[in-house]
């Protein structure tokens, strides 16, 4: 679990700057990470965290340098593209479709595993058919793992924010992700809500071999779940290491408590 | 302990049927296609059959028997209802084991009190949670050895040597076969209907948990006396919700479900209970009040939120049904025009509703616990829900008295089943005797010499036979005193008699060595008051609307009823209330008056108000107080007021029916 990055990183980012004119808001970040790892990305605010997830997922394009997922370059593509390599994300701000059950917001992360002309799907047959019921298998097991059983039937939009959030892993895990990137996933949440939330963000690592990257303020969190933590501060990368070894880092305290300028 | 044993002999349980997996075993091969168990899982009801059933136990008995199990060893199970773990039990018990479930929600160090004083080698669990909570205690019981899980969910970097989960145990369990092929029926042969069967962990309000003991002949001839008194038949459905670890369960989801051979269904999770009570439709069902209060609660709720027009059609049709039950409890004659009117209602409200809740096709359902209202009783009753009163207890294998088909009443808890005898001792304690009666409790021969005598078991309950022979239960025993002449006071029967209406919310009856009886009234703020404003009676505030003359002939009404009934049971026709007051304040938790959960502190209230009880048992009919309140920021303040005190008739007998 504690293992530094071997040989072949399933995610190298090297590099990478992202800008918005003439603000940089990611400079030049390199960072690796392993398989089967949680690694966390914390930082004060405005550091860049989700423009650099932004910027994995495909969302922004770097103004510069390179990102490679199983060692194969993939800067330029766009989100389904990422998407269909294996990477899936949560975002900062529930982003469900509300109006839709719990049950069919998850079945949407099964979308690009599905295969079949328009046809068929609407006349439910044949393959189309046999296809729906192993998507829905499939989504019954993370139903069963998020413990959302009860309200698998329940529009979205009706949930509790706690709920929510995890409707939306459960819908980034139904796409079978080899790399999931959860944007700050216990924000917003109570105690009760968030040691859920950390038990099923180990299980999903555990259970799936999930590798997982998380951007997450509350560092009591942190330092329970992740292996190995990034700092980032005003767009630069300030430090990498283990979580007891940032919590002593001294570039880290200043970024955080701030420092007095003689 | 001889006699219960005598009379159970006298049921001839046959010698090769005589334990509960001899009779699964008999299921599997009478009806091995018939299903046993359903268990929702992944969305899906997915069943197992009695032969399933069998063979899944049996693999996890010798799964147990290559660990090193002896006859006698304690299985603790812990988990919610699953059909692996009902299969553990039968598996411990094939062994001549006995299985010990335990609340799946105890905290650790009830899992640790129960599992020390059991003595338990093993343990079959659910998951993490109960691993977690097991691994924790294992340090201070040395007994236990190993820990056998069904969910591996999380636990996959646990590295503990006495963890193992339940495939990896059949597996085990596979290779012994093949080395000891008649190990497992040699060791179900040797069991007898004397093994002991189970010990359910009784909580109790005081002191630490015992460990009722119950034998195979209990279990097996007082589920087959309460199947047989009810008509149970082998295609009834029921829903196994409720924990493990209470003897009800284990009487209806095993005892029963394996002699008469039906389905259980265990829900998906906690949180899915009333959905999947939808889809099953039992046809069986037990509930304590708390679970008829909830769906009645979701209904209203529902009732509440639709358009006027269904809203005053389903509240008519309500009333209706409630009407007509009420006067056929009371052996009244139904009016013509509402036994016309109740075919409608029972297609445009009764019947859909009964659907929706997954009540449509019970035939028969239980309460049971504790006093249910007789409007929530009404409600599903007048629905067309066979719902009846129960009376049992852990120490007697659960069943002691149902109400008949035919003759359920609003008050009684019905009469004794086939081969229990009931009787009273000189306090007034239900005492009985029944081939159920068990063994004892565990390593506690004090406390079993204390319930047991000479075979009867001492309830610890107050009650009464009608002459009817329903047995009615007013109060715990050692609540119950008597009036100054003698008269039989019990004042939590009084109390939530007056409750049971939905304008008194707390009541203190007052009568110990007195000569006659009283009460102290708390008016239900939101139900009075909505009360008032339909009648145009304006108010200020609680002790405003409490002291108006008209609220205070409600409440005589309420007492007045209470009475008119009470009248009716010679035993206790002389505690009628004769004087009462309502309060003029709210009795209330942060002034000591009743505990957080809503108990009456006698004695507090006994001295804070003497004053207001030494009036009522004057001739005034007022009477000045001054009262200490506690604010909610902690202050403390005085408030006065000036309580009046009425009058309530009582009635001498029964009005003519």
């Amino acid at each position: 679990m504690s293992q530094p990055a071997p040989a072949r990183p399933l995610l190298e980012v090297d590099g990478v700057s992202v800008r918005f004119g003439a603000l940089v808001a990611v400079n030049r970040v390199s960072l690796a990470i392993a398989p089967g790892e949680i690694l966390a990305i914390i930082g004060p605010n405005g550091a860049g965290k989700t423009t650099l997830l932004n910027a994995i997922s495909g969302f922004y394009h770097p103004y510069e340098g390179r990102i490679a997922f199983d060692s194969t370059d993939r800067t330029m593509l766009s989100p389904p593209d990422v998407a269909a390599l294996g990477i899936a994300r949560t975002f900062q701000n529930v982003a469900l479709f509300k109006g839709m059950t719990v049950l069919d917001n998850i079945m949407t992360g099964r979308l690009l595993k599905m295969r079949g002309s328009f046809l068929l799907e609407a006349l439910y047959w044949g393959p189309a058919r046999r296809q729906e019921l192993e998507h829905r298998a499939f989504v019954e097991r993370i139903i069963d793992f998020l413990e959302i059983q009860a309200i698998r039937k329940t529009p979205a939009g009706r949930l509790p924010y706690g709920l929510q959030k995890r409707v939306e892993l459960a819908r980034a895990l139904a796409a079978e992700p080899k790399l999931l990137l959860l944007d700050e996933p216990m924000a917003g949440m109570n105690v009760e809500e968030k040691e859920d939330m950390c038990r099923f963000v180990l299980d999903t690592n555990q259970e799936f071999g999930t590798t997982i990257a998380l951007i997450e303020h509350d560092m009591g969190v942190v330092m329970d779940i992740s292996d190995r933590v990034v700092v980032l501060d005003y767009g630069c990368k300030i430090a990498d290491g283990a979580p007891e070894h940032i919590r002593k880092d001294q570039a880290v305290l200043d970024a955080y408590l701030g420092v007095a300028h003689d | 302990m001889n006699a219960p044993a005598q009379s159970g002999d006298a049921h001839g349980l046959d010698d090769g049927l005589d334990t509960f997996p001899k009779l699964v075993r008999l299921n599997a091969r009478r009806r091995p296609d018939k299903i046993a168990i359903r268990e929702k899982d992944l969305g899906i009801w997915q069943s197992y059959t009695w032969s399933a059933y069998f063979e899944q136990a049996r693999l996890i008995a010798q799964g147990l028997a290559s660990l090193g199990f002896a006859r006698g060893d304690r299985v603790a199970i812990i988990g919610d209802n699953r059909p692996q773990l009902y299969w553990a039990v039968m598996a411990t018990q094939a062994l001549g084991g006995v299985p010990v479930p335990i609340y799946q929600d105890s905290i650790e160090k009830e899992v640790e009190f129960v599992v020390d004083h059991a003595e338990a080698r093993f343990a079959v669990v659910e998951d993490q949670e109960q691993v977690d909570k097991l691994l924790n205690v294992k340090a201070r019981c040395p007994r236990l050895q190993h820990v056998v899980y069904d969910d591996p969910r999380g636990m996959r970097r646990y590295g503990d040597p006495c963890l193992m989960s339940l495939a990896e145990l059949q597996e085990l369990g596979k290779k012994f076969e093949a080395g000891h092929p008649n190990h497992f029926d040699d060791e179900m042969a040797r069991g007898g209907a004397d093994d002991v069967a189970i010990i359910c962990y009784t909580s109790g309000t005081t002191g630490t948990p015992k460990g009722a003991m119950l034998s195979h002949r209990n279990l097996i001839v007082t589920a087959r006396n309460a199947a047989r008194f009810e008509g149970l038949g082998a295609d009834e459905e029921i829903l196994s919700y409720l924990p493990m670890a209470w003897v009800g369960d284990h009487i209806f989801s095993y005892a029963q479900a394996i002699i008469t051979g039906f389905a259980i269904n265990c829900p998906e999770s906690a949180a899915t209970v009333l959905h999947d009570l939808k889809e099953i439709a039992p046809t069986y069902f037990f509930g304590p009040p708390r679970i008829w209060e909830s769906i009645l609660t979701s209904v209203m709720v529902r009732v509440e939120d639709a358009v006027w027009v269904k809203r005053a059609t389903v509240q008519l049709f309500l009333r209706l049904a409630q009407d007509i039950e009420r006067r056929r409890l009371g052996r009244q004659p139904v009016a013509l025009w509402q036994r016309l009117l109740y075919p409608l209602g029972n297609l445009l409200v009764y019947g859909p509703l009964k659907d929706n809740l997954g009540l449509r096709r019970v035939r028969r359902a239980y309460t049971a616990g504790e006093a249910i209202g007789p409007e929530i009783f009404l409600f599903f009753r007048g629905l067309g829900v066979n719902v009846k009163q129960l009376y049992g207890m852990t120490e007697a294998s659960v069943f002691v008295t149902i109400q008949r088909d035919g003759d359920v009443r609003l008050d009684t808890v019905g009469t004794p089943i086939t081969d229990v005898e009931i009787r009273l001792s000189e306090q007034g304690e239900v005492l009985f005797r029944s081939p159920g009666v068990f063994l004892g409790y565990a390593k506690n021969p004090e406390a079993t010499r204390e319930t047991l005598e000479d075979g009867w078991i001492h309830s610890g309950d107050a009650g009464f036979l009608g002459q009817d022979g329903h047995l009615k239960i007013i109060d715990r025993a050692r609540d119950v005193g008597r009036l100054a002449d003698g008269t039989l006071f019990a004042p939590k029967f009084l109390e939530n008699k007056l409750k049971f209406s939905p304008y008194v919310r707390e009541a203190v009856c007052v009568g110990q060595t007195r000569p006659w009886v009283t009460a102290l009234v708390n008016i239900d703020l939101a139900a009075v008051g909505n009360w008032a404003e339909r009648r145009n009676i304006a108010y200020t505030s609680y002790t405003d609307l409490a002291q108006k003359p008209e609220v205070y002939e409600l409440i005589q009404r309420e007492v007045e009823r209470v009475n008119r009934s009470l009248a009716e049971d010679q035993a206790l026709r002389g505690a009628q209330v004769r004087r009462f007051l309502i309060l003029h304040k709210e009795l209330d938790p942060d002034d000591q008056e009743i505990t957080r959960t809503r108990k009456i502190r006698r004695g507090y209230i006994g001295q804070k108000y003497a004053p207001l009880i030494e009036a009522l048992y004057s001739d005034r009919d007022h009477v000045p107080v001054e009262a200490k309140v506690t604010y909610e920021d902690g202050r403390a303040g005085t408030m006065r007021a000036d309580v009046k005190i009425r009058d309530a008739s009582v009635f001498a007998v029964p009005e003519a029916r």
